[in-house]
């Protein structure tokens, strides 16, 4: 079942063209990886699903409803939750009240404890420095907190924009191990964006190469490796 | 011993009034990245709300007769409705403008309220007369002490926990401070950027109500332009405090007025009449040791 459609969906800034016509689907449960260099309207694709950036034309539909355009609170309360490049945790909050942010549109609050209960199981060090205030948290606990936060808000699909960025390898893989088990614990969908795709060849599932605005490559990761538009893709030998 | 209690009540009072002011203008700040300079003429508004319109010396005082149970808690709403009405019919067309176009807006907003109350009441300042008894002096520790001063420090006292309270224990009190710090990224958890705003300003408006109320019980006249002084110290604090800190606003608003009280009451008689630039002086120093402010929060960075 289609979980999240995008269709001929274009962005500008101004003058500048960050998406031109770009269309992909997501079925519940998937994982998709969006990848591409610098510049290639990866961050744009996500705000504008999100509702922080207006698309100039081009249809978004979340589980059959359109939300192209709509305000992102309420995008974000049908289900879709977004965690944008850069970690964005509110630094003078605490680690608690960053959760319980996430949890501020949900009216069941038994639903609410468990969930904050599960994601102090899954990371032990946001229990410990739950009065904390978030902005002392080393980088990879903030993207912990962020994908916590975005779990409290109990959505059926997670946006991620670089979960990578600047953190260790060690922890890249303790937050792709995490993400992978919630998936598969809550069916979660994940749209993740990455820079690179060594990420998306390793974790597997579906991925989609964009460049210049455009998706210029799409398929399983897995079958995408020996392609050598990859490759092309990053370096700008393409025939763009 | 007496003296210096004066001077210490003299200081927390006029602190107070500019503290209440710093909150009202951070508050909407905080959520919205605008200054509203129309804060001045939200505190004449209400306290005009209180006469019926004429152009005569003599004012004719209509709300202001109400008892106090009835006169306070009208005013509030008169603030807060005035200042959720500025928000949807003008502000909330420039929200994605930057910030200096908003301020603009603001002036023009200010400007435009100014000239109805000048159309509807003249330009002569009326005198009103609320609650004179406030007017007597009490005594503490020796020291002779305005009632209205102590009824001022208390008000604020009472106003900056409950709206502590409100902020640290609150849902709406939380999303207000997450979207102070994030807006966007707020939105994108599902706070609803209106519900917030809105909040922010009718609380900024009920502020502007009771800063006018003190204003008007303290000297007896209702004039136009009587919250301009107020409005400018409270921007003033809210720059020194760090743009975006709401605490830090409040400090810097009780700093501003221990130091014009300071000043006063310790420079030579020649010197006193320029009292207000030294304390613009000490306010040109604190920006050059510290452009951010003192008190500003780790999070003070641009939004994307």
């Amino acid at each position: 079942m289609t979980l999240l459609a995008v269709d001929d969906l274009t962005v500008r800034y101004g003058r500048l063209t960050a998406l031109r016509g770009v269309s992909l689907s997501i079925t519940q449960g998937e994982i998709l990886f969006v990848t591409g260099p610098n510049g290639a309207g990866k961050s744009t694709l996500l705000n504008a699903i999100a509702g922080v950036v207006p698309p100039v034309s081009g249809r978004i539909t979340l589980d059959g409803q359109e939300i192209t355009g709509a305000p992102p609170e309420q995008i974000a309360r049908r289900g879709f939750s977004m965690v944008p490049e850069g970690r964005n945790v509110f630094g003078a909050l605490t680690i608690e009240e960053n959760l319980k942010v996430g949890a501020g549109m949900r009216t069941d609050k038994h639903g609410v404890a468990a969930d904050l209960d599960a994601v102090y199981r899954e990371f032990p060090i946001l229990a410990e420095r739950r009065h904390a205030v978030a902005g002392m948290l080393s980088g990879g606990q903030q993207q912990m907190l962020v994908i916590g936060r975005a779990l409290m808000t109990s959505p059926r699909l997670i946006a991620i924009d670089e979960p990578s960025l600047g953190l260790a390898p060690k922890i890249i893989d303790q937050v792709y191990e995490i993400l992978m088990r919630l998936r598969a614990q809550r069916q979660l969908t994940l749209l993740i964006v990455e820079q690179s795709s060594t990420r998306a060849l390793m974790t597997g599932g579906r991925m989609i190469l964009m460049r210049g605005g455009r998706i210029v490559l799409e398929g399983p990761a897995s079958e995408m490796v020996k392609d050598e538009r990859l490759k092309q893709a990053y370096f700008g030998f393409g025939d763009h | 011993m007496t003296g210096l209690l004066q001077i210490v009540f003299d200081a927390l009072s006029l602190g107070s009034l500019y503290a209440l002011g710093a909150l009202g203008i951070a508050l909407i700040f905080g959520v919205m990245r605008l200054v509203n300079f129309a804060h001045g003429d939200f505190i004449a508004f209400c306290v005009f709300a209180m006469l019926w319109p004429s152009t005569n010396a003599a004012a004719i005082v209509f709300a202001g007769n109400l008892p106090s149970w009835l006169l306070v808690p009208l005013l509030l709403l008169v603030g807060a409705g005035l200042s959720v009405l500025s928000e949807i019919i003008v502000f909330r067309r420039f929200r994605n403008a930057n910030p200096a176009t908003m301020m603009i807006a603001s002036f023009a907003l200010g400007f435009a309220m100014r000239n109805f109350l000048l159309m509807l009441y003249s330009s002569r300042p009326k005198s009103i007369t609320l609650w004179p008894t406030l007017g007597l002096p009490v005594e503490i520790l020796g020291a002779r002490i305005p009632m209205l001063q102590v009824v001022t420090i208390v008000i604020t006292l009472v106003v900056l926990a409950a709206l502590t309270l409100f902020l640290k224990r609150t849902r709406y009190g939380l999303e207000m401070r997450a979207a102070a710090e994030n807006f966007t990224m707020a939105r994108m958890l599902g706070v609803r950027a209106n519900g917030v705003i809105l909040f922010a300003f009718a609380i900024s408006g009920m502020l502007a109500a009771a800063i006018g109320l003190i204003l008007a019980t303290n000297s007896g006249t209702a004039d136009i332009n009587m919250g301009a002084n107020v409005m400018l110290i409270a921007f003033i604090a809210t720059v020194i405090g760090g743009l975006g800190s709401v605490p830090g606003a409040v400090a810097a608003g009780f700093l501003i007025g221990a130091a014009s009280v300071i000043f006063q009451a310790t420079l030579p008689n020649e010197a006193r009449v320029f009292r207000d630039s030294f304390v613009y002086g000490a306010v040109i120093i604190v920006l050059l040791v510290r452009p951010q402010g003192l008190f500003a929060p780790k999070s003070a960075k641009q939004r994307v």
